[in-house]
């Protein structure tokens, strides 16, 4: 009995957390969600990904139909409330959960959406302050590289120098900073493409900036701007390489950058 | 002013196809808000002052009657006439009617955006008056024949060149250089000077109405405000409700705020209360007094979802942060008030149908509300209007429909992730080559501007659930 003892320290000690993919990296970018899940193993976390998640209801709600946002915000609460963490490699969705689906709910589903916006994190946040990542055991990365702050991120979640911490602790690099770091890329949710013109406008002001930093390797943690900077990158010709920062910090990346042909 | 708003994706294209005036809007939304951050870190707590304003204002909106009428008491006893105006109209002429009862034929006006809401100056120059504007920003735009760009800095759009081809032009002052910025404000304050001693009638607007002494403050950097207050025998005061604030100290905690916030400055130049007409001790000063109070919806939008709008206080800091303003302008905005401040007030003051783009223009980024000197969360307001759109049904029914659909699926997980996991694949196949596609059926809002960037093939969940690794249920 006495040998067991300790055993079951360490696994109630292991963090029970659900992994929520986001829609875009579930159909876009699956190597996002892998390298969360090692990371999260990484950081001594149980993972799991519970089935039946889809997406966390933003077009609907930002577009203004609130009524079809509501049953998908339901579905969610009741598909991650079990678990002890929800951790999303998104601050766009981490806001929607934490700053937007209490206001959406009186009553009990009130309770419950703030219950799981309490225990809902921003992935590069949750591996600097709540399960910190160990150091690591592998070769600096060899690259110029810039981050892009996504806004949700930043303004609801206040993720700001959690990812430039885990870049430099678990590669070894030092952002260079973008001009005008804290403006938005013109991605917007469904904004981008009910006005492409100007949200292409800022995609162009952000990807000027970040070709000026030096950067060859363009990082964030929202896999929104990252399409569409990568697209419109893409389009332009730029020779500019554009990943999550989770691909990064999970191990040096072997397929290619978003947009990217393969190698 | 007659509004455009319908086009403001006409105007938006239009606005990013000329790149001298991008370039300037640019750089407006490059330093503007470096000045804004400096001056609220000068000050120090300046969050503080945001959160007490903001309980000020709340507290005199919800006591919007008791206060009015405490102030209409102070300003009748200080020998001020007070006029109600429901309209605009009812401002417009009730501002005609003075001057008439005068005789006036100038009218000297300093900076007033309820003037522009409620199309003042067409009103008085169809009755044969003459009116000019004695802002230089003002000035300017009025000699071109243009509207506001911008709610403090009217003329931000114009570059110096053209002001300067603009006053060689209407000016009949002979040859002259007019090189230096200096010459052209120098050229404008001799003509304005005339027109200020000419002028029978003043008209000026107001930051804020002080109940507790019944006077109203104006805030200004040229003084034009203070020149058409106190040289014309009759003075007009053109405010609305919303202005009012209990106590002299609520309106310097506003204008300490305001300065700040609107030109990164710790003081304007002149902030001026004025109280009512000359007393007989007086050297100068008006002989007679008159404050319009305009409601013009104020008071339905203060019974609505979107009564907070009512506390800004027109620093026009959210312009100057909000990317898409810098982007497009005030112009493409269609009216009097642009930026995130006019994409809320726009609809309200005239109608959603008519500006039902505004609330779209905005990606929710956040900066503008971070900024508000009055906290006004301006994206869920925004987001508030876009709701309306959707109930009321002045969105694109296509649109209304691939969210209805997207949202039926997201509720039917087995079916979207077959579909998606069928999907996904096909795409990451047809873009393998270029690692992006050019082109995508149905989805040209993106690929106008845009590459789509191909998947990386198979869904995550598909990949997830080959492993054996997804939770079905949780025990």
């Amino acid at each position: 009995m006495d040998n067991l003892k300790p055993k079951r320290k360490r696994t109630r000690a292991r963090r029970d957390v659900a992994l929520m993919v986001t829609c875009l990296a579930d159909l876009m970018r699956p190597s996002v969600g892998f390298a969360a899940v090692r990371l999260l193993e990484r950081a001594g976390c149980r993972v799991s990904v519970p089935d039946r998640q889809t997406c966390c209801g933003q077009p609907a709600y930002n577009s203004g139909d609130v009524n079809a946002a509501v049953p998908v915000a339901q579905a969610v609460i009741e598909l991650f409330e079990p678990y002890d963490y929800v951790v999303i490699p998104s601050g766009s969705c981490a806001g929607m959960l934490c700053q937007h689906y209490p206001a959406l709910f009186e009553g009990e589903w009130r309770e419950r959406a703030l219950a799981l916006a309490a225990k809902t994190w921003e992935l590069t946040r949750f591996l600097t302050e709540v399960a910190p990542l160990p150091s690591p055991k592998r070769r600096p990365l060899d690259a110029a590289v810039t981050y892009h702050d996504g806004c949700a991120g930043l303004r609801e979640m206040e993720v700001k120098q959690q990812p430039r911490q885990l870049l430099l602790q678990q590669c070894g690099v030092e952002v260079k900073e973008l001009a005008q770091t804290e403006v938005c890329c013109g991605f917007g949710g469904t904004f981008c493409t009910k006005m492409p013109a100007i949200s292409s406008k800022m995609a162009d002001d952000k990807l000027d900036n970040a070709v000026a930093s030096g950067a060859r390797l363009l990082l964030g943690g929202d896999l929104g701007c990252l399409l569409q900077l990568a697209g419109r990158a893409r389009r332009r010709g730029l020779e500019l390489e554009v990943r999550h920062v989770a691909e990064v910090l999970a191990g040096t990346p072997t397929g290619p950058g978003i947009g990217d042909p393969r190698r | 002013m007659k509004i455009t708003s319908d086009h403001f994706l006409e105007h938006a294209d239009a606005a990013l196809a000329d790149p001298d005036k991008a370039q300037r809007r640019d750089l407006l939304g490059l330093f503007m808000p470096l000045a804004r951050d400096a001056a609220a870190a000068r000050y120090g707590d300046f969050e503080a002052l945001r959160v007490h304003l903001k309980q000020v204002r709340r507290h005199t909106m919800e006591h919007l009657e008791h206060y009015l009428t405490r102030f209409e008491e102070e300003a009748l006893r200080n020998g001020n006439q007070v006029h109600f105006a429901a309209t605009p109209e009812q401002l417009n002429s009730t501002v005609l009617s003075i001057c008439q009862d005068h005789g006036a034929r100038r009218v000297a006006k300093g900076k007033s955006m309820v003037t522009e809401e409620t199309a003042l100056n067409d009103h008085l120059q169809q009755a044969g008056l003459d009116v000019i504007e004695t802002d230089l920003g003002e000035y300017i735009i009025q000699q071109a024949g243009e509207t506001p760009s911008h709610i403090v800095g009217p003329a931000l759009h114009k570059s110096l060149a053209e002001i300067r081809q603009l006053f060689l032009d209407r000016h009949d002052l002979g040859e002259r250089p007019l090189e230096q910025v200096a010459d052209i404000v120098a050229e404008a304050r001799g003509i304005l000077r005339e027109q200020f001693l000419q002028a029978e009638v003043g008209i000026i607007g107001a930051n804020a109405l002080v109940a507790e002494n019944g006077s109203t403050m104006l805030v200004t950097n040229e003084g034009n405000g203070d020149l058409c207050a106190n040289l014309p025998p009759v003075l007009i005061v053109c405010t609305t409700l919303e202005r009012i604030l209990p106590r002299v100290e609520d309106a310097m905690a506003l204008q300490r705020l305001l300065v700040r916030s609107a030109t990164g400055q710790p003081q304007t130049s002149y902030t001026s209360f004025y109280s009512g007409p000359q007393r007989d001790d007086d050297v100068d000063g008006p002989l007679e007094t008159h404050i319009i109070l305009l409601d013009n919806k104020r008071t339905d939008i203060l019974a609505s979802d979107y009564s907070e709008i009512l506390d800004c206080i027109r620093c026009g800091a959210c312009l100057n942060h909000c990317p898409i303003y810098v982007g497009v302008g005030g112009h493409a905005y269609g009216w009097v008030y642009p930026g995130p401040m006019g994409s809320v007030l726009t609809p309200l003051l005239t109608s959603l149908e008519q500006s039902n783009d505004l609330p779209n223009a905005c990606t929710s980024c956040g900066r503008c509300a971070e900024i508000c000197p009055a906290n006004i969360p301006l994206p869920d307001l925004l987001r508030d209007l876009r709701q309306e759109e959707s109930q009321r049904q002045l969105n694109s029914p296509r649109w209304r429909r691939g969210l209805r659909v997207h949202a039926w699926f997201l509720r039917h997980p087995a079916l979207y992730q077959r579909l998606s996991g069928w999907l996904m694949p096909v795409l990451a196949w047809l873009g393998k080559r270029r690692g992006s596609l050019r082109t995508l059926p149905f989805a040209a809002g993106w690929t106008g501007t845009r590459d789509f960037p191909a998947p990386e093939g198979g869904t995550f969940m598909r990949q997830y659930r080959k492993r054996g690794k997804v939770r079905r249920r949780r025990g």
